[in-house]
């Protein structure tokens, strides 16, 4: 008997319909991953399994753990088996915590919910899980709070709140997704493990296929409420029978061929730049400390060059970035475009900064919602000394909108008419359309789902042949800066430690830093040569 | 968690010394001379400067200050130039009206907004929901007199348990006292917890959005178990800053139910000693005002400490 059955799970939440017929089984010791794009039901799948769906939800089919039917099980006694024989790990590792509790209360929680034991008996437990997960008392003291751990640390909290009980089945929904690569790549190994020992079964919800392939026993594709197609993981990855699936490896390993860059002739010079920020006194005399987020980074950007930054949070990618836009000042160095400075004495220089823009990684955040699309694409004007007006400026509107993939009719539009990719496609036109020497790509592809990763990837490759762009692409996914950039610069702790031609970095890492990151990458399976 | 106290504290006292020379200055420069309003518009040249010797107003303005803030330090608040009386015994003895009632109201306050803001949330949408939304709309609306009247007809009036006004003292005992400001107590703390019941609502509403309340779920807590053990003590902060402005508000804004129940409140005080140019007794109510909104607020400083871990450590 598998440990968890799912069976014909239809799922509606206020009259629409969220998952149609979805079956899926798990046995104990087993990983079966669910992945699909955004909206397509996989982690309304795991809420269902849990039963904490939303208000108006209803739903049909049965979900059976070791044959007894949660569906129709009282909410009591849900409780009981929540924490209990099912766990839980959720994708935000930042706000699962409850910030006014201890570490060691909430892992303790799970065990004194369930008066699985005593007091001091639950204390010895949640010691002995927290050690298990990685964060052992003597270190990690349980009297610490969530703020006072990173990101990883706290997912590290959350997995063990959700094994405390040793539960049967672990629900993980995208667990890595808000983290780092070698983060990453330590809390997969860390639910492997966890597998292996307890003999848990693993339901994993995750959208990239390279932590997939590379975890999974068994694999379920959704796409819009259903599975199109399920299977074990190598068996599916050898012979994909359902287009989308195909679709979605292929949008997942997306290449793009960029035009050659011109002659080097420099555009953009850092050199030497560092920025401190101050850190809070230790004493109430004390001299406050220092953290230096750049360190003496120096590097030139060609015209028409595309250069790739990368590194984990808190690496100063983004002090960097906005130290380049001219939005922060630098304590030593320079940085000049076009061999004039980005700050004139305290204040940005005006002349550089109308040659530069930038297009970041929330779609939905960037825009001010009450404009129409032709007021927000035109938000740039304002850095000029005439901006056009009348016809011409309309023109330019409409020329920018269908040099991004949009039709001209869309400026009157509202920015909720859109969705995530479209925004994404306003963003880039909105930065291009003053036609600026030096475009900033902060993560701006990192929210987007595969498939609307790979068009907007091949739209810059399109608008790097129309327009001559010059950009640098900061992101903290390895494989996509592997195909957009020509030239790539690795950053660790304020200091570029690599740079080099993209594919030279990647083939052939230098720097130890640069190795542990392209190995702590999943990689995704080679499937182009088995696809019919 | 000290150093975060210490800094408070220090920017208590400078916001204490701002606030007097702020005080001082545009009670100052408002016009009318106090020792001419008190003999009148006849007085002889001399008097008048006899009885500004008297009162301490013919040295200089910063002189003046400073005797004035000198004189607050070591508990005087100079003389009342209408009753010639010490202004610090007039305001103490108001001040044992005004505060009792105010924290009364403030208790009564808290007791009847947190459950009633707790239960609305818990059932969001539903009839409970509505119908303790629907009060605390009524609960705005109305002024407080009008709930003061309706009070004393009913409670005084036709049931007779309360005196229909008056303050009895405290030299009656404790619960006598307590009674003769239950009623003015209720009336002020009916539209203070219908504000404070929908604070508390939409910031609980806020918090059982948050991923942890999820978390909580998860692990097996019911809803009212994760409400209770997760959501309230985080939809805390929001509401202690509401009740801190509430205590100031009402310590010296009761002046109108103070007249509705004659008490002798600093309400009246003030309203009285503003009638009369009576600079020093305005000057000294108002330092003092401001003296217990700004303790307040650190207080309020303090205890959201308390309540959120990352304030101790952010400081």
């Amino acid at each position: 008997m598998s440990l968890l059955q799912i069976e014909n799970l239809s799922l509606s939440i206020h009259g629409a319909d969220i998952l149609k017929k979805v079956s899926l089984s798990i046995n104990p010791g087993q990983i079966v991953a669910v992945t699909g794009e955004s909206g397509s039901g996989k982690s309304m799948t795991a809420l269902a399994v849990m039963k904490l769906l939303p208000s108006g939800a209803q739903a049909q089919g049965a979900i059976r753990l070791e044959g007894q039917d949660l569906l129709t099980r009282p909410e009591a006694k849900m409780c009981a088996l929540r924490g209990a024989a099912i766990g839980m790990v959720f994708q935000e590792p930042m706000t699962a915590l409850n910030p006014v509790k201890t570490i060691g209360d909430q892992v303790m929680e799970t065990i004194l919910i369930h008066k699985a034991m005593p007091p001091p008996q639950a204390l010895a437990r949640a010691q002995e899980v927290l050690t298990r997960v990685g964060l052992p008392p003597d270190r990690f003291p349980l009297s610490r709070y969530p703020h006072e751990l990173s990101g990883g640390q706290r997912q590290r909290v959350v997995i063990a709140m959700a094994i405390a009980l040793r539960p049967k089945l672990l629900i993980a929904d995208e667990p890595t997704t808000a983290l780092d690569v070698t983060t990453q790549a330590q809390i997969l190994d860390l639910l492997k493990g966890l597998v292996r020992e307890y003999g848990m079964g693993l339901l994993m919800i995750t959208h990239d296929l390279a932590v997939v392939a590379d975890m999974a026993d068994q694999i379920a594709v959704m796409r819009r409420g259903e599975v199109v197609e399920s299977g074990a993981t190598a068996h599916l990855l050898r012979n994909m029978r359902h287009p989308y699936t195909r679709m979605l490896f292929e949008a997942s390993g997306h290449q793009v061929s960029l035009p050659d860059a011109a002659d080097p002739r420099p555009l953009l010079e850092v050199t030497q730049v560092t920025r401190d920020y101050r850190l809070p006194r230790k004493g109430l005399f004390g001299t406050p400390g220092h953290h230096r987020a750049v360190d003496g980074v120096s590097f030139t950007l060609n015209r028409g060059e595309r250069l790739g930054l990368v590194g984990e949070s808190g690496c100063g990618k983004s002090t960097l970035t906005r130290a380049i836009l001219g939005l922060k000042e630098v304590q030593s160095g320079e940085i000049r475009l076009d061999g004039q400075p980005v700050f004139s004495g305290h204040r940005p220089n005006p002349a550089v900064r109308r040659k530069m823009q930038v297009v970041f990684q929330d779609p939905y955040g960037s825009f001010n919602p009450r404009h129409r699309v032709a007021r927000l694409i035109t938000e740039p004007f304002h850095l000029l000394d005439t901006p056009p007006t009348g016809s011409e400026r309309q023109d330019r509107i409409a020329e920018m909108l269908t040099a991004v993939g949009l039709s001209p009719d869309d400026a009157g539009k509202y920015i909720h008419e859109f969705s995530g990719g479209q925004r994404q496609r306003i963003a880039i036109a909105r930065a291009l359309i003053i036609r600026p020497e030096l475009i900033l790509f902060d993560e701006a592809v990192s929210a987007l789902d595969v498939s609307v990763r790979a068009q907007i990837l091949d739209l810059l490759a399109e608008l790097c042949a129309a327009y001559d762009l010059t950009y640098l692409f900061i992101s903290h996914d390895l494989s996509v800066v592997r195909t957009i950039t020509d030239r790539v610069m690795v950053m660790q702790a304020g200091r570029i430690v690599e740079q080099g031609e993209t594919e030279q970095v990647f083939s052939d890492p230098q720097h130890p830093y640069t190795r542990t990151l392209i190995e702590a990458a999943p990689v995704l399976p080679e499937i182009g040569t088995h696809v019919a | 968690m000290l150093r975060y106290a210490l800094k408070r504290l220090i920017s208590l006292l400078i916001s204490l010394a701002v606030a007097s020379v702020v005080i001082f200055a545009v009670i100052e420069v408002a016009p009318g001379d106090p020792a001419s309003f008190m003999l009148g518009v006849n007085a002889q040249e001399d008097t008048l400067a006899a009885l500004r010797a008297e009162l301490g107003l013919d040295v200089s303005k910063a002189q003046r200050y400073f005797n004035w803030v000198g004189g607050m330090l070591v508990g005087d608040f100079g003389t009342s130039y209408t009753y010639r009386t010490p202004v610090s015994q007039m305001i103490a003895d108001r001040l044992w009206v005004s505060l009792p009632l105010a924290l009364y109201a403030l208790t009564l306050s808290t007791l009847i907004a947190f459950p009633a803001g707790i239960y609305a949330a818990a059932r969001r949408g539903k009839p409970g929901d509505l119908t303790v939304m629907g009060a605390t709309q009524l609960g705005i609306a109305v002024p407080n007199f009008w709930f003061a009247m309706m009070l004393v007809l009913i409670f005084a009036i036709n049931l007779r348990w309360f005196n229909a006004g008056g303050f009895a003292g405290w030299d009656q005992g404790l619960w006598t006292g307590l009674h003769s400001l239950t009623l003015p107590a209720i009336a002020l703390a009916l539209p203070q917890a219908a504000i404070l019941a929908r604070v508390m609502r939409s910031s609980l509403l806020d918090i059982l959005g948050e991923d942890f309340m999820r978390t909580a779920r998860a692990k097996g807590l019911s809803r009212r178990q994760a409400l209770w053990r997760h959501g309230v003590r985080n939809a805390l902060i929001p509401v202690l800053t509401i009740i801190g402005l509430q205590f100031s508000f009402l310590l010296a804004g009761s002046i109108i139910i103070e007249q509705v129940f004659y008490l002798p409140g600093l309400g009246r005080l003030v309203f009285q000693a503003i009638s009369a140019r009576d600079l020093i007794v305005v000057e000294s109510v108002v330092m003092l005002l401001v003296f217990a909104v700004i303790t307040v607020n650190f207080l309020v400083d303090l205890a959201y400490a308390a309540v959120d871990p990352r304030l101790r450590s952010r400081t």
